[in-house]
């Protein structure tokens, strides 16, 4: 039998954030089940419905859908991207919240050697990981209905989420540390993830909303991502466009990351 | 009892009549939202969104298609679909999530059997809440087709009772289902159940799209009778099948109600 050594202080940020690797995998045994239909279910039937069905009644025309020779082909990948957003939010929200105002499970993991730098890493690493895997089924789902032009490009387009997630995961968490009671969440998912899902060329291309809104459009996160993840999937990468998107999403979540981590260090020592 | 009351000289609590009871709900409804006033103003915008979206952003490329014998703009034929869903999960939104979180945590209810009210008024209460909410959502979204230019008929102010009609019924039938729920996790039934209907109802594309069989499952279910009804009264063409709806959701709607009841006496009388 081992002597238990003593406890010691965590030697980086990443030391530090593996040590919860079993308090995230116990949660993750605890709740995958929860979550198997929304993440696995849900974004078949969309592919189904809108991609598919909806997809048989609208003209493809690759000069109109930004290279797509058919419309399920230009939504799948738009629909890969939202989902990874729709995880962030999922994630960083409520669960989020609870940890804080709840269960108080931050303050028990400050209470140790770990700082809010821990916390965080550790946080997002888990939301990546799901991420991820659920992104990866949900390509794999794809993959047989043709909408990849070089199995490369699915893969980059599967890696392009762990940054779409991030991009969202930590404006979301930023939020979910500042707010003062849960009545915000609604506001955050109706005024925020639903608008974006919708009109960030997603569904449709951005041409469509007009010149003026168009740019509102491609000033969104989830245009970043979705065009992106299309011009993998498609194979026609403006290499110039998709180093300004890698650029952005990676901006947008290294500048909410450090305010998280100080905000969530102000939340739990205060 | 009397004895013991006159003895303290406190006045006996009559039984309420139910309309009684049932303003005291509402009003104890409208205190809570005071607080979220934001929350419950954009609770109409989801379905504009969604309108917007995929009515005119999607429908700019989609091959127009006939509806009871004539040609349809996209446009007005999304539209309709829109309220029907919207008024499906608005309703199953409170009588699921917010009824369960009520009767489990909050104990509300168990406080509220210990004033004169009884079981039959809880549910009427939060059911004309419910119909008071949908039907300020419904009306803005009228309105909002009309500024759209989408309404050219008289019928189409019946889609308020209509809405009203399809929120009571889904309303009832997910109270009842929700007291029979033991976690958080059974509500992904109800996710499941749910979200095929919306996306695969005829709310975004006619249900010519499926073949025969699939079309009768289709047409037997409650949203679709919904849809079929919303859309009959908003492009000015009522047919035997939106009468049919209203039967099949009003008898839904009593099951739903019947079992309400009998289960929250069993729940919270016993």
């Amino acid at each position: 039998m081992r002597t238990a050594t003593p406890p010691t202080a965590p030697s980086g940020t990443v030391a530090g954030a593996l040590r919860m690797w079993d308090y995230w995998l116990t949660v993750l045994a605890r709740t995958w089940k929860g979550g198997v239909i929304t993440t696995f279910v849900t974004p078949f039937f969309y592919v189904l419905a809108l991609g598919v069905l909806l997809g048989g009644f609208v003209q493809a025309d690759p000069a109109t859908l930004e290279g797509a020779d058919s419309y399920l082909a230009f939504v799948a990948p738009g629909m890969v991207a939202a989902h990874a957003m729709t995880i962030a939010f999922s994630e960083m929200t409520y669960p989020v919240y609870g940890m804080v105002k709840w269960q108080r499970i931050y303050f028990s993991m400050i209470a140790s050697p770990l700082t809010a730098a821990h916390i965080v890493l550790a946080q997002l690493g888990f939301l990546m990981l799901r991420t991820l895997f659920a992104c990866g089924v949900f390509l794999l789902v794809l993959a047989p209905f043709g909408v990849f032009e070089s199995w490369w490009g699915a893969l980059v387009a599967w890696l392009v989420q762990g940054l779409v997630v991030l991009a969202f995961g930590t404006p979301v968490l930023l939020f979910s540390l500042s707010i003062k009671g849960e009545e915000s969440f609604a506001l955050i998912f109706r005024l925020g993830m639903i608008p974006l899902t919708l009109f960030s060329g997603t569904f449709f291309p951005v041409a469509n909303l007009g010149p003026v809104l168009e740019k509102v459009a491609m000033a969104s996160p989830l245009w970043q991502g979705v065009d992106l993840t299309r011009m993998l999937a498609l194979g026609e990468i403006d290499w110039l466009a998709a180093a300004v998107h890698v650029v952005y999403l990676g901006l947008l979540a290294g500048v909410c990351w450090w305010l998280a981590v100080r905000r969530l260090g102000e939340r739990l020592v205060s | 009892m009397a004895l013991f009351n006159a003895a303290l000289g406190a006045t006996v609590a009559r039984p309420l009549r139910g309309s009684e009871a049932a303003r005291l709900l509402l009003w104890r409804n409208v205190m809570v939202y005071r607080r979220a006033w934001l929350v419950f103003i954009t609770g109409f915008l989801e379905p504009v969104f969604y309108l917007l979206s995929i009515g005119i952003g999607v429908g700019a490329m989609v091959v127009g298609f006939e509806y009871a014998g004539r040609p349809v703009d996209y446009r007005e034929f999304v539209a309709p679909g829109m309220i029907a869903a919207s008024a499906m999960n608005g309703s199953l939104l409170d009588a699921t999530f917010n009824f369960f979180f009520k009767l489990k945590y909050n104990k509300l209810y168990d406080q509220m059997l210990a004033t004169p009210l009884r079981t039959v008024d809880i549910a009427i209460g939060e059911i004309l809440w419910n119909q008071l909410r949908s039907g300020i959502y419904v009306t803005a979204f009228l309105l909002i087709m009309v500024a759209m230019d989408l309404v050219h008929s008289w019928w189409a102010v019946l889609v308020v009772p209509a809405a009203l009609l399809i929120g009571t019924a889904f309303g009832a039938v997910g109270m009842a289902l929700t007291t029979y729920m033991s976690s958080w996790q059974d509500f992904e039934k109800i996710t499941l159940a749910m979200m095929p209907m919306f996306l695969f109802s005829a709310t975004f594309f006619p249900v010519t799209a499926y073949p025969g069989w699939l079309r009768w499952i289709v047409e037997l279910t409650p949203l679709y009778r919904g849809v079929v009804l919303c859309r009959d009264l908003t492009l000015g063409v009522p047919s035997w099948g939106a009468l049919v709806s209203v039967v099949y959701l009003l008898a839904f709607g009593a099951v739903g109600l019947v079992v309400v009841r009998r289960r929250l006496d069993k729940l919270l009388l016993t």
